[in-house]
């Protein structure tokens, strides 16, 4: 069996006596694609500052290819990117400059010809010298998405990556993430709130409602086996339920 | 610590620059504005002062050092600056770079453009006004050394202080070169400074580089060990910067404070 891309563990972050994340674990496998949904303030941004290492945990481990984020900082992000729609690039470089600044700091190999694929695989050629805080929402999901696969990563970590996306662009988006997640056998972390995109795209997803995960499983027969109809209403459910109860 | 690590944070510095003449030309723009202004009152002292006293080594040179020393602190936060204006902190700090990476590329930074500041001030005083930079003959090189560490030091601490208070935080660093002139004493020596205010001189390395610069062009002595003492003070002040900045980027790990980190989030 392989090793996990992603291992959480026991997992807490704590404001004061408020939990944002209360001893969340959960892995994530190569070739994996697991949706991480919830309300708002549920968590899950937090969750993935702590995996990119930007914010520190209160207590748990995070394990990237093996790697303690703790611990081995550098070695765990060098094989992990992510892209979220609160995160822009830098909007005074262009696409260029912005793929080839991050291209260095990965430390990619073939730099340059790596570059001219990614603007080739998500038809930036065109705004190859515009900057990037010019362009569109959908185009600036695309360079986001071109610097998110620049080193190649193991471990892709996507927040809401087709939010303020039209539905022809946000459709062309998830084709190209799950080809690249099956081809290159990248497992990815993928929070959204579009329910009819997380039944598409994902193999496996966990519900997380005030900072700790509820349920977990397959998208197509979670709701079915939570006697509701669609995951949709499932969300709804699990959302407005309060802590009390989701407890017991 | 990876060179291409460090090397990315210039080029991308140079990738802002090379596009934008309002970023190019504060570089050397008013240091030689600063420099011409000078050059003029000297010129006008010397003509109406007691033949002999040459005020072009004393106050244009202290005037060319101190703007270097400026130009060394803001290379590093305006750099820096850069990142909280353009809200790349969460795309930067979110990748394999390491603190000493990056502020090593912040380092970089303003080592190539404080020196194509002192490259300009340096011809437009020795052509225009006469300033010949061989009246402090090889002291000239650690005066210029204590200046850029020092100027480092006070960039980097500068640079946390913006991380740990905010944005808007960002005025509190700008006015730090002039609060600090007048204990230093960049045109006056030490000795016309109230007691207390010497105390105080004497913990900031730049005081040394002024007084050892006076102290040659007049003729007198000035002590190389003195001047060592100066450059450790400066090199310690490095590490103290290194640390609070650490010490700031811990903090703003641990509380959510960089995650959040954003000109408009941030107080």
């Amino acid at each position: 069996m392989s090793r996990n891309v992603l291992s959480v563990s026991g997992l807490c972050k704590h404001y004061g006596d408020k939990p944002a994340v209360n001893a969340v674990s959960f892995d994530v496998g190569p070739n994996e694609i697991v949706g991480l949904l919830g309300p708002n303030g549920a968590g899950k941004t937090t969750t993935i500052s702590m995996i990119l290492g930007v914010l520190e945990p209160s207590a748990g481990t995070i394990m990237i290819e093996g790697l303690d984020v703790a611990t081995h900082r550098s070695a765990a992000l060098a094989c992990t990117n992510f892209t979220a729609a609160y995160a822009p690039l830098p909007g005074n470089l262009t696409v260029y400059q912005n793929l080839r600044f991050f291209g260095l700091i990965y430390g990619v190999k073939n730099l340059s010809s790596n570059i001219e694929k990614l603007l080739e695989q998500f038809a930036l050629q065109a705004f190859r010298n515009v900057k990037v805080g010019v362009l569109s929402s959908g185009e600036q999901a695309r360079v986001s998405l071109a610097k998110a696969m620049l080193n190649r990563p193991q471990l892709l970590l996507l927040d809401e990556p087709t939010a303020s996306l039209d539905p022809s662009v946000a459709s062309e988006i998830r084709e190209v993430i799950c080809t690249f997640a099956k081809t290159e056998s990248v497992g990815v972390l993928w929070t959204s709130h579009n329910m009819y995109e997380v039944e598409k795209v994902c193999d496996r997803v966990l519900f997380l409602s005030h900072g700790k995960i509820l349920l977990e499983g397959d998208p197509k027969t979670l709701p079915q086996e939570h006697g509701e109809k669609n995951l949709e209403e499932l969300f709804i459910t699990l959302a407005r339920e309060p802590l009390a109860q989701v407890e017991e | 610590m990876r060179f291409n690590r460090t090397a990315a944070i210039l080029l991308r510095q140079f990738y802002l620059m090379r596009g934008s003449v309002a970023r190019l030309l504060p570089l050397f723009a008013w240091v030689a504005v600063d420099i011409l202004l000078w050059g003029f009152i000297t010129r006008y002292l010397n003509s109406v002062a007691q033949a002999g006293f040459n005020f072009v080594p004393v106050l244009l040179g202290a005037v060319l050092l101190w703007d270097f020393f400026t130009r060394v602190m803001q290379g590093v936060t305006t750099a820096f600056l850069e990142d909280v204006w353009s809200r790349s902190f969460l795309n930067i700090f979110a990748t394999p770079l390491s603190i000493s990476e990056y502020v090593g590329g912040l380092v970089l930074t303003s080592i190539a453009t404080s020196t194509l500041g002192l490259v300009v001030m340096l011809v437009l005083a020795t052509t225009v006004f006469g300033l010949s930079y061989l009246s402090y003959g090889l002291m000239l090189v650690p005066f210029l050394l204590v200046l850029f560490l020092f100027g480092i030091a006070l960039g980097i601490a500068g640079a946390a202080l913006v991380l740990r208070l905010g944005p808007a935080s960002e005025w509190f660093i700008w006015p730090i070169p002039a609060m600090i002139s007048p204990f230093v004493g960049v045109f006056y020596p030490l000795s016309t400074l109230p007691v207390w205010m010497q105390y105080i001189a004497h913990i900031l390395p730049p005081s040394y580089v002024f007084e050892g610069m006076r102290a040659i062009v007049l003729g007198g002595t000035f002590s190389g060990t003195v001047l060592i003492w100066g450059i450790c003070l400066a090199a310690g002040y490095i590490l103290l910067a290194g640390w609070f900045f650490m010490r700031v980027y811990r903090y703003a790990v641990r509380t959510g404070l960089l995650a959040r980190y954003s000109a408009e989030s941030a107080s």
